[in-house]
């Protein structure tokens, strides 16, 4: 019998990893029954996988058998691999098991669609729907939102799950029509702006019902996945712009394409993107954390993201004339500009300067790291650069100068770019 | 100079500060009476842990001091690395210095201090809510030991309480030879006589389940199969899982046969 468990575990397992979702934090589902988990608050990774990934959910599909064919997909049904299904209480043992042991926050549980959209969905809500009522569940739940699912599903699954995600995959209908034929746009945002409703409306009942039941209390999210397609960066991170601003997402998760397969709608590539994946998440985060609207981060004269700098950086180099900021006087926002200084720096200084002055003392003990912001910033009217340089001067010093630390995945090309410069 | 000792509660350190501001004698330094060394040149005050005089400085506090910045002077407290006692009565005496809230100014070095202390704790604290790895025992105790870099079993114990509430557990600091204990009611510390020693092999064979050990091979095959080959990147997985937790996890033990 184990045996048995165990081998599905790895077929069902390798299947879900390449959903990068993993987040854990923002339910608000207590311990009131006496019963198993709390998920309060903060999320937790109680592992790293050797890809530095987080491990906080038991992240599996329910089966992999699919009778769709999308190219991208390592569960497509035109794919040589081995099949396997767990049965409903396998889930629940292996969820609580894990569980009971810190191993996990809880589960997140996706599946290949075999029948149609509403059995498999149907399938995925009972499981949640076990763990709450019989095994007095109170851990994360993160369902996916099978596209096609019947409205009333779809509502049922936000009683018992934190989290209802619906994945984009392709970032534009001319992407999904190609690799995806089974697939469309308008049947996978109906169930996303469904998801926005309920949500809405049961924030609305809360308000005047303290007994209102909670509605997917973490939110929604989507995966895009880069690299498989042609879109260029603007028009994923517009994408996304628009998902977190119209459909009020908690979070859109971008997954480097990994080679899965060797389907021929296929572009070739060999390694997955990942720096360039990376790129995209900072520029992510200067959308949700740093105030940037996506007009200010791309444009169409420069559609794509720089690989060897960060996107604040490339934004600061190209608008000097805001520059320099005077840490002691500047508002917050535009402190929060600087390259170098994130949100916890900017909210020290801001905090420190009612009391006295800021020098580079100052700052040099709060732990503000001035690599790069000393381009960019005066302390009392003093600047530590003393020329003037233009941007591309310190686009080389940061990359080139002394003390400068990359990733060893750049190394190699910036050697490359050096030779030839 | 002034050297207080006091007996290494954090009532007695309140009291220590109750006693300086009594005498209006500064303390040069504040240390742990079984471990302090007289100096030779001024006195030493060794001070008697006082219930009350520690509650009049707490409550002073409360009306200085946001729950978050004394949550931070507790956290200081239990972070023990040396000169922790002088950073949080240099923090009390200024927060008692001016009608001003103090708790944002990081130009005063005792701010940055105990916010820097604090945070490393906070960081441990987390670290062993995520890296706990309970093993199930033939008499139904889910049982884990630690031996964290600072002194974080008390302010763990209400995040596993909260979470385990119809589990009997049992978690155990190796380093500082006590535990915490649950029994489906409350929690309670513990000390053992013998103290298990250390690795993650700590409980004998006899005493754990075939089906404990089956849940740790399956989560040290979940572990593998959820890795992307293609991606590895040892540099950022050390990051995150520094190597001297990996003593705690089980999916970073040798693998099990099933």
């Amino acid at each position: 019998m184990d045996d048995r468990i165990t081998e599905k575990l790895k077929i069902l397992a390798d299947a879900a990893k390449y959903d990068v979702s993993c987040s854990s934090s923002g339910g608000k589902r207590k311990n009131e029954n006496k019963g198993l988990g709390n998920a309060e608050g903060m999320g937790i990774c109680h592992s790293y996988t050797e890809d530095g990934r987080c491990v906080s959910l038991l992240k599996i599909l329910l089966t992999n058998h699919c009778i769709f064919d999308c190219a991208y997909c390592v569960t497509r049904k035109s794919n040589d691999i081995k099949r396997a299904a767990f049965t409903m209480q396998e889930v629940v043992d292996l969820t609580i098991n894990f569980y009971r042991r810190n191993y996990i926050e809880g589960l997140f549980l996706s599946s290949g669609i075999f029948s149609n959209a509403d059995y498999t969905m149907e399938r995925l809500v009972r499981i949640a729907k076990k763990l709450r009522q019989e095994e007095k569940f109170n851990g994360y739940i993160h369902l996916k939102t099978i596209p096609g699912a019947s409205e009333e599903l779809i509502k049922e699954a936000g009683l018992y799950a934190d989290r209802l995600s619906v994945n984009i995959e392709l970032p534009s209908e001319k992407s999904l029509i190609a690799l995806a034929p089974e697939k469309n746009y308008s049947e996978i945002l109906l169930p996303m702006n469904n998801i926005k409703q309920q949500l809405v409306q049961a924030k609305e009942e809360k308000k005047l019902f303290k007994s209102a039941p909670a509605f997917a209390p973490a939110g929604q999210s989507t995966q895009l996945i880069v690299g498989a397609s042609a879109e260029n960066d603007q028009q994923i991170l517009q994408l996304s712009s628009q998902l977190y601003k119209d459909y009020s997402l908690k979070r859109v998760y971008y997954s480097g394409y990994v080679p899965v397969s060797s389907d021929s709608r296929l572009p070739i590539i060999t390694e997955p993107p990942i720096i360039r994946e990376n790129r995209i998440y900072q520029a992510d985060w200067l959308m949700r954390f740093y105030g940037f609207d996506v007009k200010e981060i791309l444009d169409d004269s420069n559609p794509h993201l720089d690989l060897d700098i960060d996107p604040k950086l490339s934004w600061a180099l190209r608008n000097r004339h805001v520059f320099p900021v005077e840490l002691n006087t500047a508002d917050y926002e535009m402190v929060l500009r600087v390259p170098g200084i994130g949100v916890k720096s900017a909210k020290k200084i801001v905090s420190a300067r009612r009391f006295a002055s800021l020098n580079y003392e100052h700052l040099r003990q709060m732990g503000v790291v001035l690599k790069r912001a000393k381009y960019f910033i005066t302390c009392q009217q003093k600047s530590l650069q003393p020329y003037d340089f233009d941007s591309q001067r310190i686009r080389n010093k940061i990359l080139f100068g002394d003390g400068a630390v990359r990733s060893p995945l750049l190394t190699q090309q910036l050697d490359l770019f050096r030779q030839v410069g | 100079m002034h050297l207080y000792t006091y007996e290494g509660t954090f009532e007695g350190l309140l009291t220590v500060v109750f006693e300086a501001y009594e005498r209006k004698a500064w303390p040069t330094a504040i240390e742990q009476e079984q471990v302090a060394q007289p100096g030779i040149f001024g006195t030493t005050i060794a001070v008697v842990t006082d219930e009350e005089k520690a509650q009049r400085v707490w409550k002073g506090l409360q009306h200085r001091l946001s729950a978050t910045a004394r949550k931070q002077l507790y956290y200081t407290y239990l972070w023990e690395q040396p000169g922790f006692e002088l950073i949080i009565f240099n923090y009390i005496k200024l927060a008692f210095g001016t009608s001003e809230n103090i708790e944002g100014n990081f130009t005063a070095p005792c701010v940055l201090q105990v916010q820097q202390a604090a945070k490393q704790l906070h960081r441990e604290k987390h670290r062993m809510e995520a890296f706990v790895r309970f093993q199930k025992t033939t008499n139904e105790l889910y049982y884990a030991h630690i031996e964290p870099d600072f002194n974080v079993l008390p302010v763990i114990i209400e995040h596993f309480t909260k979470r385990y509430a119809d589990q009997r557990w049992a978690i155990y600091d190796t380093r500082r030879r006590y535990g915490a204990y649950y029994d489906l009611h409350s929690t309670t510390f513990v000390t053992l006589d013998a103290a298990p020693c250390k690795g993650m092999g700590v409980l004998p064979e006899s005493a754990i389940t075939q089906q404990e050990k089956t849940y740790q091979q399956l989560w040290q095959v979940y572990f593998d199969h959820v890795n992307i080959v293609e991606r590895k990147n040892p540099k950022l997985h050390l990051r995150h899982v520094p190597k001297r937790y990996w003593k705690y996890l089980s999916e970073k033990q040798p693998r099990l046969q099933a």
